[in-house]
Parts: C-alpha cells; structure tokens; sequence
C-alpha cells in the first residue's frame, strides 16, 4: 500500500469522510430505534450530529494545566485510533494491505477502551473510578474470545494480513469466529446489556463522568468512530467484497455495516442491563465457546490441507 | 460578527435547541416532582424527540431542574453542582417547594428557596406540575438556553 494510498483511506473511504456522517447516523438511528421500540417518536436521525455541535459551542469548566492536557490528549487519542483501524479495513484495496496489519489493527483497536479507562482513573471521580474498573474487567473478557477469533481467522488462513484473511478464511472457520465477534459487539459498544461501565444514572456516567463541553464531545465522536469501525469489520468478513467490483464493493460494505444497527438497537431495547459477574460469566462462556469452535475448525482445516 | 461566522453561530443556535440535556437535583422534595419528572421520558410525552436527555453528570447538563425546598445539609451541594455544570447553563425550578418552600416554609431544617442558593431563570407552578407545564417550562428554558451568549467565567 502506497502511502497516498493509506491517506485516502484514512481521511476519504472508509475513513474520515465516511467515518463521520456514518457514526452520527448508526448513533442517531440506534436511538431513534430503540425509542420506536418502546412505544415512543424518538430523536431525529441528525441527534448525535447536534449533540456535538452543542457540546463543541460549551465552555468547559476550568481545570489545572496537567488535567486539562490529559483531559484532551485521551479522547484524541481514542479518537484517532479508532480511526486509524477503520482505515486498515480492506475495502477498496482488497490485495494491497501492509503486510501482518492483522496485528496493527487489533491494537489500534484497543485503544479506545485503553483511553476510556485511563480517563476514568485519572479523572480521580469515584464514578470514573468505578466505571474504569467496570470498562478493565468487560475489556479483559470480551477481548479473550474476540482476539481468539481474529486468530482463529489468521491461523486458517495462514497470514496476518488483513487482506487475504478476508479472502481466504473457510467459511467453517469464519462462521464461529464471526459469532465470536458479534457476542463481543455490544459489549465493546457498550449498549444494553452489557452497559455496565458507562451505567448511566447507576454510576452518573463512568469513566466520562469528569469530562464536558468540548472534550465530551470528541469522545463521542470516538464512540461513534468505534460504532462505524467494529460494524465494519463484521461487515468485511461477512461480505465478500473482493469478488466486487469496487464501488458496488463499497455500496455493499456500507450496507452491511448500516444493517447491523437495528440488530444491535433491538437487543438494547429488548435487554436491561447485567451485572459485571454476569456479563463476563456470558463472554467467558458462550463467546468463548465459539472461539473455542472457531479454533478447533481452523485446527482441522489446516491439517486437511497438509 | 462578520458575515463569515454567521453561519456557524446559527448552527450553534439550533444545536443548542435541539440538543438540551439535563440534570436533575433533589434538593429536599417529596418525590412527587421527581416522578412528574421521569414521567416526561415516558412513552406518553417523550421529551426525547425534542433532544432532550437526562444525564447522569451535571458536568454533561445544559439545564439544571431542581425539585424541593433547599435543605440545611443540600444547600452546600447544590451550590457545587451548580458550579458544576460548563456554561450557557439555565436553571428551573420545578414545582412550588424551590419557589416558595411550600408547606416546609418555617421548618428549621430548610435553608428556604432555591433562589436564595442559586440564580433561578424558570419557574414551574404546582403541587406536582403536570408533565405538560414541566415540558413548556424546559422550552422556554431552552429559549432561555440560546439567547444567553455569556461566554464561560
């Protein structure tokens, strides 16, 4: 990949300037979603546009110099790594991805759960505190099977590139894996119920409880940059975006992203919220016991073509 | 304001109208208030069409309800949630108790009416009010909300 090749992913398709009214729009119709669910009219589609403007426009309560410096350096962060890994997706380029960017995207990935819990202590509220202890123990057991799917992926199609696992994995492979990833979904977004770390009214509003005005408002920028990233990579290992051509590719790798929002709305809806012992006893369980599948399968294939 | 800035100004404007979230204070009421309140969020009125949110950290909130008479041992706290709370920020009284102290007037536990704590821009009559008069009073609050161009401390 030449690097004018990575910045126009990055800041054209499918980063930034896909990224953005992509992330406003899955937030605003998960909400309006969820509201039509309950019986109610529900906010307009453009809401999380409007509630970053609103958030952008506030002054921010005066902080001490080394707060406000990490106050703004972590949600940035969050921010620009989310979108960092939305970039490596293999979308438009289906063959020509650096080389083991498996490996980079995971940890771009990372990240922003990393920034949400260091925000939360360093915050030094003890609902921050509360919920970045929450946010550690979600992360630690959703990342467990997720990583272990991702691997399972690479291990059957022996490669760490992005790439050519989206093109080579067996489907007996890639289907566990996928329902892995997509038991992991909701709680690396944190919705219904697996809210257990940004718990609002519960623990007031978790590791964000400290921030406002316009550093609140690049952290939901960055949640809504997680919304597009994660929805994407499910997107790209269900669909088989190589077999198109480019732009019916794009088209496709966007709806598919785009139908995974009622999915994950309705469950919000359907759902109340678990306790921490319960959620991660669900990932260590039940999405373990797909990855655990996925590996096993890409175990199996890997012997039968040896 | 140049002609350059103006667009952005309005578009502030109708974000601030359209995305109004608020945080609700306790300060000494009875709960009844407090569930005429939440029942606004319900089905039957859903206040979230408007934008509207209640948030769990007055550091997210544009608008401060505050329900009941200010205690002796609320009045420091609703002091520091106040100060809280990032600016243009409004506040409503709802209900008779933070107006008047209601029947609690003359008790020794009461520090008196929430306008004696904090400035207060809103008013909503009764004993509860309606979720209809909560809803007019937060519209006019947001009214309120994006005329005020005050800018921080």
């Amino acid at each position: 990949m030449n690097p004018l090749r990575a910045l126009l992913a990055l800041i054209v398709f499918p980063g930034l300037l896909y990224a953005l009214p992509m992330g406003w729009l899955m937030l605003g119709s998960e909400r309006r979603i969820v509201a039509r669910l309950q019986g109610r009219i529900g906010p307009p589609l453009s809401q999380a546009f409007y509630d970053f403007v609103k958030l952008l426009a506030k002054w921010p309560v005066a902080r001490t110099r080394q707060d406000a410096l990490l106050f703004t350096i972590l949600p940035l962060l969050a921010l620009g790594s989310s979108l960092g890994a939305l970039a490596l997706l293999p979308v438009l380029a289906p063959t020509g991805s650096p080389p083991g960017d498996l490996v980079l995207f995971v940890g771009l990935m990372e990240m922003a759960p990393l920034c949400a819990i260091l925000a939360g202590f360093a915050s030094r509220s003890i609902y921050g505190e509360v919920g970045a202890t929450r946010e550690a123990f979600l992360g630690i057991s959703s990342n467990v099977p997720f990583l272990a799917a991702l691997l399972a992926l690479a291990y059957a199609s022996n490669s760490l590139d992005l790439a050519r696992i989206v093109r080579l994995a067996p489907w007996a492979v890639r289907a566990p894996a996928l329902l892995a990833i997509l038991c992991c979904l909701p709680v690396k977004l944190r919705i219904n119920p697996f809210s257990v770390a940004n718990a609002e009214q519960e623990i007031l509003a978790g590791p964000l409880t400290e921030f406002s005005g316009p550093r609140l408002a690049l952290w939901e920028l960055a949640h809504a940059m997680e919304w597009v990233t994660l929805c994407g990579l499910v997107a790209v290992l269900l669909v088989p975006l190589h077999r198109l051509s480019q732009p019916v590719g794009a088209l496709a790798f966007i709806l598919a992203s785009f139908a995974l929002v009622p999915l994950l709305a309705t469950l919000a809806a359907a759902t109340a919220r678990l306790k921490l012992a319960q959620a991660t006893r669900f990932l260590w369980r039940w999405a373990a016991l797909a990855s655990a599948i996925a590996f096993a399968t890409a175990m199996a294939s890997r012997f039968w073509r040896a | 304001m140049g002609t350059l800035e103006n667009p952005v100004l309005r578009l502030v404007d109708r974000a601030r109208r359209r995305s109004a979230w608020l945080y609700h204070f306790n300060a000494g009421a009875c709960n009844g208030c407090d569930i005429e309140l939440v029942a606004c969020l319900t089905p039957r009125y859903d206040v979230e069409q408007l934008g509207i949110r209640l948030e769990g950290s007055p550091r997210h909130a544009d608008i401060l309800c505050v329900t009941g008479p200010v205690t002796r041992s609320t009045r420091e706290a609703l002091t520091i949630i106040h100060a809280q709370i990032p600016d243009p920020k409004v506040v409503v009284a709802i209900g008779s108790c933070p107006a008047t102290c209601n029947v609690f007037a003359g008790s020794p536990m009461i520090a008196g009416p929430v306008d004696q704590v904090i400035p207060v821009d809103v008013y909503i009559a009764g004993c509860p009010p309606r979720p209809h008069s909560i809803i007019q009073g937060i519209a006019q609050a947001i009214e309120i909300l994006v005329a005020r161009k005050e800018t921080g401390r």
